[in-house]
């Protein structure tokens, strides 16, 4: 475990892997709720909240049930039904203490029981920090800490498409255009600039 | 048999589900460098999307409805983790070429999608007509983006050049080129609709 491993997971998962702009993970949430920064703000902190958690959760289940038992093909399975469970747990938890956080981001919840950020986190952390079979040291620290990062990631593309589509709704764009074709070419752009930071090394 | 035919063909035109419905668009966008990667990543979804079809039509009787959604994934999960043991056995250059995205079928809102609007509440042929003709849109899809996007990005497609001399344009074989291709793709496709009405 050392400091700059965390760096590269933090350089590497928020810009130069983006979960959005570079794996193409949870695109839904990323066209559909962009409109409005408040918006995509409550959505992305949902999102980083539960991914965090999933990591915590699909790391702990994977090194201490799946892999004893030589039950790693049940990965896929295993992982979804978890992630589910928990977001459910979560939703509960928060509409009983604390309703004014319910209401900011709690209708998003349900929302990312299927988003594909939380389960290609969960699988990625698997991939990367579990090598033959055997934890890689410190394995937990990073999976969590790249989970959080993931969802840093995923809020800052989240609140980039926002600003900029706040400002196009007052722009006259082809018909054809309008909305996912247009958040799409945007993306484009976005990503472009993104693959600035791929020659970054430490 | 009309009615069959009509459920098989409606998930290639009138409801593709890339282009039209603008469905599971993240593996779509991910594998689609090379069209063998796209054909692969089509079939694949195929075979889920049948598999799981068929099964859930099957036990739509005996499923609660409060629990349908769980009951839904743990069939999708089955028939992708069936997919990824045989990707692995079979050909494990094409399992390491789609990576994460074939686990990640399992969240692949066609899918679910499909299992939630059709197979649950429709007979086990029409379902699986239905499951057949979304995955053949979906493969026509994928084979689209990817043809276009292997042409312009590397100069070939299934790795035979196609004009020789052509300076390919590096940047549709990366994240930002699929993108770009789709954001078009969506906006030529508005624009053939917008001229038929």
């Amino acid at each position: 475990m050392s400091i700059q491993q965390f760096l590269t997971i933090f350089i590497s998962s928020v810009f130069i892997y983006n979960v959005i702009l570079s794996r193409f993970l949870g695109l839904c949430p990323f066209v559909a709720i962009s409109k409005d920064t408040k918006q995509a703000f409550a959505m992305s902190a949902a999102v980083t909240f539960v991914i965090t958690a999933s990591s915590v959760v699909t790391w702990l289940i994977y090194r201490f049930i799946l892999l004893p038992f030589n039950l790693a093909y049940l990965r896929t399975i295993s992982f979804v039904l978890i992630i589910a469970a928990l977001v459910q747990l979560i939703e509960m938890v928060i509409r009983k203490t604390s309703p004014v956080l319910y209401r900011a981001f709690g209708i998003y919840l349900t929302l990312i029981t299927t988003n594909c950020a939380v389960l290609g986190a969960a699988v990625l952390n698997v991939d990367m920090f579990f090598i033959d079979g055997y934890a890689v040291a410190g394995g937990f620290y990073y999976a969590v800490f790249q989970g959080f990062c993931m969802g840093l990631g995923y809020t800052l593309a989240m609140l980039i498409m926002s600003g900029i589509r706040e400002r196009l709704e007052l722009c006259n764009v082809p018909r054809a255009f309008k909305d996912f074709p247009l958040a799409f070419i945007i993306a484009a752009v976005l990503s472009l600039s993104f693959m600035g930071f791929s020659g970054f090394k430490f | 048999m009309k009615d069959l035919v009509r459920e098989f063909t409606k998930g290639i035109f009138k409801e593709n589900p890339t282009f039209v419905l603008a469905l599971g668009l993240c593996p779509t966008l991910a594998v689609s460098v090379t069209v063998a990667n796209g054909i692969g990543m089509g079939l694949a979804a195929t075979f889920v999307l049948l598999g799981s079809s068929v099964i859930i039509s099957l036990v739509r009787n005996f499923i609660p409805g409060k629990i349908r959604i769980p009951c839904f994934i743990v069939i999708i999960a089955t028939f992708v983790t069936i997919t990824e043991l045989c990707l692995k056995a079979y050909s494990p250059v094409l399992n390491r070429a789609l990576g994460i995205y074939v686990p990640l079928i399992v969240v692949n809102c066609i899918v679910l999608g499909r299992a939630e609007a059709f197979a649950c509440k429709n007979s086990v042929l029409s379902s699986l007509l239905d499951g057949l003709g979304m995955g053949v849109g979906f493969t026509i899809a994928l084979i689209m983006i990817s043809g276009i996007r292997e042409f312009l990005g590397s100069g070939q497609i299934l790795g035979h050049t196609l004009i020789k001399g052509f300076e390919p344009v590096f940047v549709f074989g990366m994240p930002s080129g699929a993108l770009l291709v789709i954001g078009l793709l969506l906006g030529l496709f508005n624009v053939l609709k917008n001229m038929k009405s």
